[in-house]
């Protein structure tokens, strides 16, 4: 297999210039996601307007396939309601496991993240940011919320 | 090829090379039948060997010839397989014994490896003997193994755990280990090696420094990343403790050794129940066995311990001190060679190395290093090598490690310096 194939441009791209870094102050919820295997760690806040993503951003840091993971899903997920959210996460999940499948085209850019299905040590990269944000939304009730 | 020799550095660590016949790596190489694989359509340069050593032919071909010829359970039968294999395993304890300068093979039990053997010195002699105020000090270059073990020994009985700080070169401040010797310190739990850093701590010396200002403590040593790279002599040392593990030292998984002084051993109570580590049992009361099968309940990895045996047989024949200097050699020369990319940063520069090269890239996280040298056949350790207190010192997350071992040769250092600059074009 061809290392460009995981690491896409866009991948690459994301990684250089990750878009919506940071913290959002005030949020509506935040999660953290850690990867004690290799030390990664990222936070995702976000605001909703009732069920919407208004804005969500990520901070921390990772390997390349990790925080263009992120970047790409922010940018993806805003202005999503959480059964939205949630489809697309699930999507995604099946897209960076199932070898089988081949991505289909609505995901857009978020296909660029496929290639790590043939680098299983790598899944856990590509898939905290999002198991992040779906701690958050489901912990949106709480202040601040946590693993 | 872009990898630069430096002569001049290997000429200067030289200097009686007329005393000592040429080390041949290729030769060594040959009897690692795992060397010759091929990955990703390249040869497998093999620099992950501080996490675990492959194993030579002859290791290979002892367990073979034991499970296929010698195998029951040992100290168990009067029938002849099980004399035979008792014989085997014990003669494995005794090529340990001599191996690491013991004065007797009761000092010599078998353990499943490092972790286990640290674990059975903070239950067994730990809970027998640390109460509430007494301190421990460990270095902050420790492997998880040999603080984890510690920490639950602290929170067990209101010890005090200190740790002696390290410096941005990764040596160990001395002024300030020596500052922390007292008499309340019962236990100093030091590496011999740093698996994250390389570096090499004066052991003997700080042993000695102990003696002085700590009468009350006992020195246990993690040996796992010195045994296969340098001559170990735990009498010279004068420890209390010396733990290692066979997989790094060219024997199989699941074998290790604890060293303990006769006499500490003979005091502690014993630590697992069961067959074997008893002398009789009644109901009301039993009686333990004498050493070392005090600390060995329930059936041993026999092969594991034939097969380190063999391993160790086998490094004397190619010979400890050469292969130490192979592999000074091979990390002067290593380290000069990937000081030559740009971006490049040597992470433990302590004056005494072994094996040992952290690294990271500006720009390049240490996994997807691992990730793109791996696909060219490259494989190092990426990650926080269980170090987490060492990383967090440095100010990072994860940094890469290319190892050496007696196999590795100049060809895997210059398909790592190639494999890095390829990662390097990857990104841009």
């Amino acid at each position: 297999m061809d290392i460009k194939d995981l690491y896409r441009d866009v991948i690459l791209d994301h990684n250089k210039r990750p878009r919506n870094f940071g913290r959002l102050i005030p949020c509506d919820s935040s999660a953290d996601g850690h990867n004690p295997l290799c030390g990664d760690q990222l936070t995702v806040s976000v605001r909703l307007a009732r069920d919407r993503i208004s804005d969500v951003k990520f901070d921390g840091h990772g390997c390349a396939i990790s925080v263009a993971s992120a970047s790409l899903m922010t940018e993806a997920a805003k202005g999503m309601d959480r059964a939205g959210f949630a489809s697309l996460h699930s999507r995604i999940h099946s897209m960076l496991t199932d070898p089988e499948l081949n991505p289909s085209a609505e995901l857009g850019k978020l296909a660029s993240l496929s290639g790590v299905r043939d680098f299983p040590a790598r899944v856990k990269c590509a898939s905290l940011c999002w198991r992040t944000l779906e701690a958050a939304l489901q912990h949106s009730a709480q202040p601040v919320s946590t693993e | 090829m872009s990898a630069v020799v430096t002569k001049n550095a290997t000429a200067a660590r030289n200097t009686d090379p007329a005393d000592v016949p040429r080390y041949d790596v290729e030769r060594v190489r040959r009897e690692f039948p795992i060397l010759a694989t091929r990955v990703n359509g390249h040869s497998l340069a093999f620099l992950d060997s501080a996490a675990s050593s492959q194993r030579p032919q002859p290791v290979i071909d002892a367990v073979v010839r034991y499970e296929t010829t010698t195998h029951a359970n040992v100290h168990r039968g009067v029938h002849w397989l099980s004399q035979r294999a008792t014989d085997a395993f014990e003669a494995a304890r005794t090529t340990v014994q001599r191996f690491i300068g013991a004065g007797s093979t009761r000092e010599i039990i078998f353990t499943r490896g490092t972790t286990e053997g640290i674990n059975l010195v903070a239950q067994c002699w730990g809970h027998a003997n640390i109460t509430a105020g007494d301190e421990i000090l460990i270095t902050a270059m420790e492997h998880h193994s040999n603080i984890v073990p510690w920490q639950m020994l602290r929170d067990a009985t209101a010890a005090v755990l200190r740790v002696a700080p390290i410096d941005r070169r990764g040596e160990l401040d001395l002024q300030q280990f020596t500052a922390l010797l007292n008499s309340r310190t019962r236990l100093v739990a030091i590496t011999h090696v740093s698996n994250s850093l390389g570096t090499v701590l004066p052991v003997q010396e700080l042993t000695a420094l102990v003696r002085a200002r700590a009468p009350r403590a006992l020195v246990l040593i993690d040996g796992a990343q010195a045994v296969a790279h340098m001559k170990v002599d735990v009498r010279s040392i004068d420890c209390d403790f010396y733990v290692f593990s066979g997989h790094k030292l060219y024997a199989p998984t699941g074998i290790g050794v604890l060293y303990g002084r006769e006499s500490v051993l003979s005091a502690m109570p014993p630590w697992q129940g069961g067959g074997e580590m008893i002398l009789t049992v009644s109901f009301e009361k039993s009686s333990w066995a004498d050493l070392p099968a005090k600390f060995e309940a329930g059936t041993p990895n026999i092969s594991g311990a034939i097969g380190l045996g063999a391993a160790i047989d086998w490094l004397s024949r190619v010979g400890i001190a050469q292969v130490h200097r192979h592999e000074q050699d091979l990390l002067v020369r290593a380290t000069a060679a990937l000081e030559c990319i740009a971006g490049l940063r040597i992470i433990g520069t302590a004056a005494k190395k072994s094996s040992v090269i952290s690294f990271v890239i500006d720009g390049i996280h240490a996994h997807d290093l691992g990730t793109i040298v791996d696909g060219d056949g490259v494989a190092i350790r990426t990650g926080h090598h269980c170090a987490m207190p060492v990383m967090t010192f440095f100010g990072l997350a994860a940094t890469a490690r290319a190892s050496l071992a007696c196999y590795t040769n100049d060809a895997d250092i210059n398909a790592l310096v190639t494999a890095l600059r390829h990662a390097q074009e990857v990104f841009g």
